[in-house]
């Protein structure tokens, strides 16, 4: 049996460790909450610009534009959206699977796939594997506007411009709810499927034409996609890290009660022994 | 007087929402002047100021590029980025302005960074525009 000292000093190294992740489930719960309304906020700006991108789409056939066309796929490009951090359970680990088991199944050589790893820990799991790396953008802040987030979503959207790609995957968690998030594949270009969401698709004047707003607008809405994934990301990691470090907690009150247990019976069993010591020395001298 | 509603959309939010009777925009094929009843509309806009028309007064809007809505009685710009006079850093501005103006005189007319250089300070300049009206 450990002494009481060694007893002693696990329940205060375990309490100082419930310290640390109790504090850090408040501070991703507050992280949240800020995700949350950010997504929110996007909202209204990507309903809008699927309703006209869809009008537009579906209002003329002979609409055409390199992004709406699927062409023979010589080499997939693949964003993935991890964190910078780990101790967020098991939110990259489950993104990265998802990855790896895809590309297996879908490339034989590493000539027909590039990826551009969003967050550190995707980019260092791609390096161990030798995976083929476009840009790398690690720190990307937890509240990201999208003036930071333009760059790294032009950039892929011109990989595809460019024909460097014929096709942009993207994989992140997507938000359900605080407790639950799920990974969420979606092919971003080309353009092949546009919801057209709901309400009437109202048919518009175009100024000057169709193909200089698609020219301008199409860039823009597959832009806002990626920064839509990525604060869908955001809010998924910060309600992922939480429910990790709430068990944590949950789990440093259970070794501590155990422990506290343990020390307690150690306690009672060294003062009942020199109880008896005591009284068999008395019982000695008579 | 008739209105119609004008909301200024970005990713990082709504930047207003409000009736207003006339409005005046730089489109991409040139000024656009709209009233209500106006025709079903869709426009690019260049890195410019929306003008928004009440009671006699006018308002700023800096919009940096995006696109413009119109309906009947509704208009809503798209815009990747929106300020209104009171918003706008104009220490920032003034600081991406001499940034981009540096950087212009570095590079030759035909590289990427040029390009990209006059876009920001086209961007800058039009932010300290609007913040002086």
């Amino acid at each position: 049996m450990a002494s009481l000292r060694d007893l002693k000093d696990r329940i205060s190294s375990t309490r100082n460790t419930k310290q640390i992740t109790k504090a850090m489930e408040m501070v991703s719960a507050s992280k949240l909450n800020k995700a949350e309304e950010n997504a929110k906020a996007f909202v209204p700006y990507m309903n809008k610009i699927q309703e006209v991108v869809a009008s537009i789409a579906s209002g003329n056939i002979d609409v055409d534009h390199p992004m709406l066309n699927s062409r023979p796929v010589k080499k997939t490009g693949y964003i993935v959206i991890t964190s910078d951090r780990g101790l967020a359970g098991p939110y990259n680990t489950n993104v990265l699977r998802k990855v790896y088991q895809d590309i297996q199944t879908r490339h034989q050589s590493k000539d027909d796939f590039v990826i551009i790893p969003i967050g550190k820990v995707g980019r260092d799991f791609c390096k161990k594997r030798e995976l083929p790396l476009g840009k790398e953008i690690v720190g990307i802040p937890d509240q990201p506007n999208f003036a930071e987030i333009k760059e790294i979503a032009s950039y892929a959207v011109d990989l595809f411009a460019d024909e460097e790609i014929d096709e942009l995957n993207l994989y992140y968690n997507h938000f359900i709810s605080a407790m639950t998030q799920e990974v969420t594949a979606t092919k971003v270009l080309p353009l092949t499927d546009i919801e057209t969401g709901s309400g009437s698709v109202t048919t518009y004047e175009y100024e000057p034409d169709q193909e200089e707003i698609l020219e301008s607008i199409l860039p823009q809405y597959a832009e806002s996609l990626v920064y839509g994934a990525l604060l869908d990301g955001k809010a998924s990691e910060h309600a992922s890290r939480m429910t990790a470090m709430r068990s944590a907690t949950d789990n440093a009150e259970d070794i501590i009660d155990d422990l506290t247990l343990s020390y307690n019976r150690a306690r009672q069993a060294a003062i009942t022994q020199e109880i008896s010591e005591i009284v068999g020395g008395a019982a000695a001298q008579n | 007087m008739k209105t119609l509603t004008v909301s200024v959309v970005t990713p990082d939010g709504p930047v207003l929402e409000d009736a207003y009777e006339m409005v005046s925009v730089r489109a991409e094929g040139g000024e656009l002047g709209i009233l209500p009843g106006h025709i079903p509309l869709v426009a690019p806009l260049t890195i410019s100021a929306v003008r928004l028309k009440k009671d006699g007064k006018t308002y700023f809007v800096a919009v940096s590029g995006g696109f413009i809505e119109v309906r009947p009685d509704k208009i809503t710009i798209l815009a990747q980025a929106a300020e209104q006079p009171s918003e706008i850093d104009i220490d920032r501005a003034e600081e991406a302005k001499k940034r981009a103006e540096e950087r212009l005189e570095q590079t030759k007319s035909e590289d990427l960074d040029y390009k990209r250089a006059k876009v920001a300070l086209d961007r800058a300049m039009n932010r300290l525009d609007v913040s002086n009206k």
